[in-house]
């Protein structure tokens, strides 16, 4: 793993908010205990995306390390949430390979990918609004889940053990999430800052090998977004692989352990926040378009 | 691209209480009898199971009764008005499944119901030239053959964007009832009479099931509808039931948190389609005759309009508006004429409205979620902070 | 009992297979007739699936009441022309005194069309915008819409259709492989071709042209950027109203005695899938949709033997276009046409 920054905040704060830290264990009891940290879990390779004529991706290659918080940064219409979107199936390719644990997921129906591994919270939220928080969790859940009609039409035994299993893994994650008191609430009813740790405990709940988030701190304000930054450290230290896009620098250069830096659907760097922050590429990559440090 | 609802603003340090306020007053604002629902879900198990089995012992009682003032009578025969009624109760329960619970509008259910009595038909009649095997095996093998025209039906079009599918099974309701006109074999107006009916007599030695006498098809298809309610209710709250809310909620967001949602939209179109083809069975069985004039797409509209009527995705609210779709042209037979124009306005009024329809209750989508919930409910005032919540690992699955 | 009951399912499989003949003679004798039939037919498809394709483009729904906006044309023609004493046989009119009298129906039945069309968008359609109900709410909506209307013609009209109009004896004007082509196939393809080239032309170079691809293609931007969204809606469903009512003279023409209650819902299934082929939201789609529609529901027609076939063919078509190529012919949306 690339040289770690210091925590801003540490594991004290956390236990004050009352996060449960083992969470993992409740969610995920089987899941892989993560045994080669650093080793590269995502494999971007010369990914390409097109619309048109326009190409809003350009030869990205990057790696996503076991164990580590990538963020994935750039100015606004750098091609990041494209990027995403390529990653997780929402966009084909039109050149490139991604691939998780040297398995390649181009091509695969999107729940495939999911399956596999790559989880994915929005941008804009998209929730489940007619569902319960609880709900919107348990959907999640389901994903790893093997009966279907024919179980839930019989209720066959080990549809009822899914069953159950959900509902407690489902509530550890919102209590995990800090949300468990919400659980029976339209998730459309939802406050603000809680639909987005809601969205985080949904794809937590996939079980995944990388959980990536989509500007997970837009609209909080500077307290809301000390307490994300300490939940998406909790969650890396659980042993998920976090990949972050971030319009907020400082929450960017406070979290995360590498930093990929697009410009115009190119990568213009690669390296730990230390070294970005100071690059003349980057910098004047951002300075270029002073509105997006506004944003 | 998508002009859905943003998230709604609302400030993090609201209570829970505000939220369970609003939450109530947007039921309130949807249907017409909001709180129902929330009476019901308060009340105990026990209580519901007495209630239910109350409402059920009526139900079966109803022919009997002959309720005054509710009655068909004279206009109409109550207890083969009952046998309609139930029969339209079937197809919107059928149809909730599609329309309701998965979000696809099926336009074209009344090819479904059509395939199911013409199976019924061809396979008793003795007008039909071909094989003749027991009235009752026809109903699987009606819910058979529905099904496997829904899936072909499905799988070119769910792969596509809803509206598609919308006017595709508008087609396809159309033609069900032309190439009913003009193959040789399904017999065009002349159609088929005597379709064949279940066995058995009474002490009389009459034939129990006959076409003049609905109390015993009432029974039959009431029987029929407690046991598909029973299987709808075990997939709404399973994985099913939650593929199908989620992507009738946001289908891409759902596909990415890894519902396979093209596997889960032939689900619900096929087992619609097996409740449509069901019901056109027992439809055919009861009237004991069948042509090609009663499957036209304006029959297709009432069934969506019962199902709107009912409270779109609650499978109680389908029965009711199935009921009230057959029952109001026959009880009020002065207007029978206009029920096309009356349905298609309530499907509009409805929709401007009260969206929620009569009866606009959440599915329940956890298996064992009550007790989850109702701890949650119940510590509403006093919850720490801090989201630490009473209920213990494990102990949140007891039943 | 199982074992008994398979053989005889299989054996009793009707193969005798009468319900389908295909009749080539007929198919290779009435071509050239079948083909001009066709393309007149496709005209007519071709201008109401406009009123579809440009609805669908800019608020992304199936406007079902459509079929309904353009019976409503077709009544306007057809109470004009009554009123004018048109019958089931042909005027004795001078030439401009038809096409005076013809004018007048076109107008009444545009103005009629365009008004049926104003008041289902601002009564069903609107409150729903801005309740920001769910797009099945709009399609339900939709759908009760175009039934409510029909089932007020039929309380107010009738079951049957209205007395057949005739409004002037085709004449022969050319003669193509040895088949007439007749004045009435001539003005209808040629006036749907003008009205389709000029909504073409309008929509790529006229400021509320602009507007609509601006709506079509985002319309949250196009609002920032300071179109006016509700009335570039309500201008599309006055364009689709007007050709609608175009169509509506074109079918009476076309069909003197189509003009029935839900005479214009089946054009209006045959129409829409004419716009799914062409490329729903794509207006040169709508026509190229339209004359392919019309073409092969005529060829359908004589090769199966009976009129029937026209509609069962027509969905075949769309369903294999939608499993084919989905997004039609021509393809791309009205917001990325170019100017």
């Amino acid at each position: 793993m690339s040289e770690a920054i210091e925590p801003d905040i540490d594991v004290d704060a956390l236990k004050e908010q009352g996060v449960d830290l083992e969470v993992a264990e409740k969610v995920a009891p089987e899941r892989d205990i993560v045994t080669k940290v650093g080793e590269a879990l995502v494999q971007v390779q010369d990914l390409t995306v097109k619309f048109g004529g326009l190409t809003a991706l350009d030869n990205v290659s990057f790696d996503i390390n076991r164990g580590e918080i990538l963020g994935l940064i750039g100015p606004n219409g750098a091609g990041k949430t494209t990027c995403f979107n390529a990653m997780t199936g929402v966009y084909k390719p039109t050149s490139g390979k991604v691939m998780l644990e040297g398995q390649l997921l181009n091509g695969l129906p999107q729940h495939r990918i999911t399956r596999r591994g790559l989880a994915r919270t929005f941008q804009n939220i998209r929730l489940f609004g007619e569902m319960t928080a609880l709900e919107n969790v348990v959907v999640g859940l389901d994903a790893r889940h093997r009966t279907s009609v024919g179980g839930a039409l019989l209720r066959l035994p080990t549809h009822v053990r899914e069953e159950k299993t959900a509902i407690e893994r489902g509530m550890a994650l919102l209590e995990f999430v800090g949300i468990a008191d919400h659980a029976h609430f339209l998730s459309r009813h939802l406050p603000y800052g809680y639909q987005r740790r809601l969205e985080i405990a949904r794809a937590l709940a996939t079980d995944p090998k990388v959980l990536c988030l989509d500007e997970p701190a837009a609209g909080f304000n500077p307290a809301e977004k000390e307490e994300l930054m300490a939940l998406i450290r909790t969650i890396r230290d659980d042993g998920y692989t976090v990949l972050l896009i971030e319009h907020d620098m400082k929450l960017v250069m406070g979290v995360t352990d590498r930093i990929v830096v697009l410009e115009f659907g190119k990568k213009i760097a690669d390296a730990v926040p230390k070294i970005i922050r100071d690059d003349p590429k980057v910098i004047s990559a951002y300075l270029g378009e002073p509105e997006d440090d506004l944003a | 691209m998508s002009t859905t609802d943003g998230p709604t603003l609302i400030p993090d340090d609201s209570s829970a209480q505000e939220i369970a306020d609003r939450e109530a007053k947007m039921r309130r604002r949807k249907g017409w009898f909001p709180g129902l629902s929330d009476k019901w879900n308060a009340l105990p198990r026990q209580t519901q199971w007495l209630f239910l089995i109350i409402v059920v012992v009526i139900a079966y009682l109803l022919p009997i009764l002959n309720p005054p003032l509710i009655t068909t009578e004279p206009g109409n025969n109550w207890q083969i008005a009952l046998a309609q009624m139930s029969v339209y109760a079937l197809i919107a329960v059928g149809l909730n499944v599609v329309v309701g619970y998965a979000g696809l509008l099926d336009l074209g259910y009344v090819a479904f119901f059509a395939l199911g009595s013409y199976t019924a038909a061809m396979f008793t009649s003795p007008d039909s030239p071909y094989v003749h095997i027991p009235y009752l095996w026809t109903l699987p093998l009606a819910m058979a053959v529905a099904m496997f025209f829904g899936v072909v039906l499905g799988v070119p079009t769910l792969r596509l964007r809803g509206d598609y599918l919308a006017i595709v099974t508008l087609g396809f309701g159309e033609i069900v009832r032309i190439l009913a006109t003009i193959i040789p074999a399904m017999k065009g107006q002349v159609g088929f009479q005597n379709v064949g009916h279940p066995p058995g007599t009474d002490s009389a030695g009459q034939t129990i099931f006959q076409n003049s006498n609905g109390t015993p098809w009432y029974w039959l298809t009431l029987t029929i509808i407690i046991v598909v309610l029973l299987a709808a209710g075990n997939l709404e709250r399973s994985r099913v039931g939650r593929a199908w809310i989620a992507i009738r909620e946001d289908e891409d967001a759902a596909e990415i948190m890894g519902v396979p949602t093209f596997k889960y939209k032939v689900w619900a179109f096929a087992i619609g389609a097996s409740v449509g083809g069901l019901s056109g069975a027992l439809f055919a069985g009861q009237v004991g005759f069948v042509n090609n004039q009663k499957f036209d797409i304006a029959t297709s509209i009432l069934f969506v309009a019962a199902v709107v009527m009912g409270g779109t995705g609650n499978k109680v609210g389908a029965i009711l508006g199935g009921a009230l779709v057959a029952y109001i042209p026959l009880r009020f037979t002065a207007i029978a004429e206009f029920k096309y124009l009356i349905f298609g306005a309530a499907l509009v009024i409805i929709m401007i409205f009260r969206p929620g329809g009569l009866l606009p209750a959440r599915q329940s989508l956890l298996a064992y979620g009550r007790l989850a919930y109702n701890k949650l409910r119940g510590t509403n005032g006093d919850i720490p902070a801090s989201g630490k919540v009473v209920l213990q690992s494990g102990k949140g699955a007891d039943k | 009992m199982i074992s008994e009951v398979i053989p005889t399912l299989l054996h009793s499989v009707p193969v005798d297979d009468t319900w389908i003949t295909f009749d080539v003679n007929s198919f290779t004798q009435n071509f050239w007739s079948s083909t001009f039939d066709g393309l007149t037919f496709g005209a007519i498809y071709a201008l109401v699936a406009l009123g579809y394709t440009l609805v669908y483009g800019v608020l992304n729904l199936i406007n079902f009441a459509h079929s309904e906006v353009f019976i409503t044309g077709c009544y306007g023609v057809f109470f004009t022309l009554s009123a004018l004493n048109f019958g089931p046989s042909a005027p004795r009119l001078a030439f401009w005194a038809i096409v005076g009298n013809l004018v007048l129906a076109l107008i009444v039945a545009i103005i009629a069309s365009a008004l049926m069309a104003v008041i289902v968008e601002r009564v069903a359609y609107k409150p729903l915008r801005q309740r920001k109900a769910p797009r099945l709410a709009f399609l339900i909506t939709a759908i009760g819409v175009s039934f409510a209307i029909q089932y007020t013609i039929y309380w107010w009209r009738g079951p049957s259709p209205e007395a057949a109009l005739t409004m002037f004896r085709p004449l022969p004007i050319f003669d193509v492989f040895g088949t007439i082509i007749d004045s009435q196939q001539v003005v209808i393809v040629v006036a749907a071709i003008i009205l389709m080239i000029a909504t073409d032309q309008f929509i790529r170079r006229s400021k509320t042209g602009r507007g609509i691809r601006a709506v079509a293609q985002d319309p949250d931007t196009a609002t920032l950027m300071g179109v006016n969204k509700e009335r570039i809606i309500v201008t599309t469903f006055i364009i689709g109203g007007i050709l609608a009512g175009a169509a509506a003279l074109f079918y009476v023409m076309k069909i003197p005695s189509g003009v029935q209650y839900n005479g214009g819902f089946i054009l209006g299934v045959k129409a829409f899938a004419a716009a799914v082929l062409g490329g729903i939201g794509n207006v040169r789609g709508a026509l190229l949709g339209g004359l392919l529609i019309g073409l092969i529901g005529n060829y359908g027609q004589v090769l199966l033997g009976s009129s029937q076939w026209t509609d069962v063919v027509a969905f075949v078509v769309l369903v294999l276009v939608l499993i084919v190529r989905p997004e039609g012919v021509l393809g791309s949306s009205l917001g990325k046409s170019k100017a």
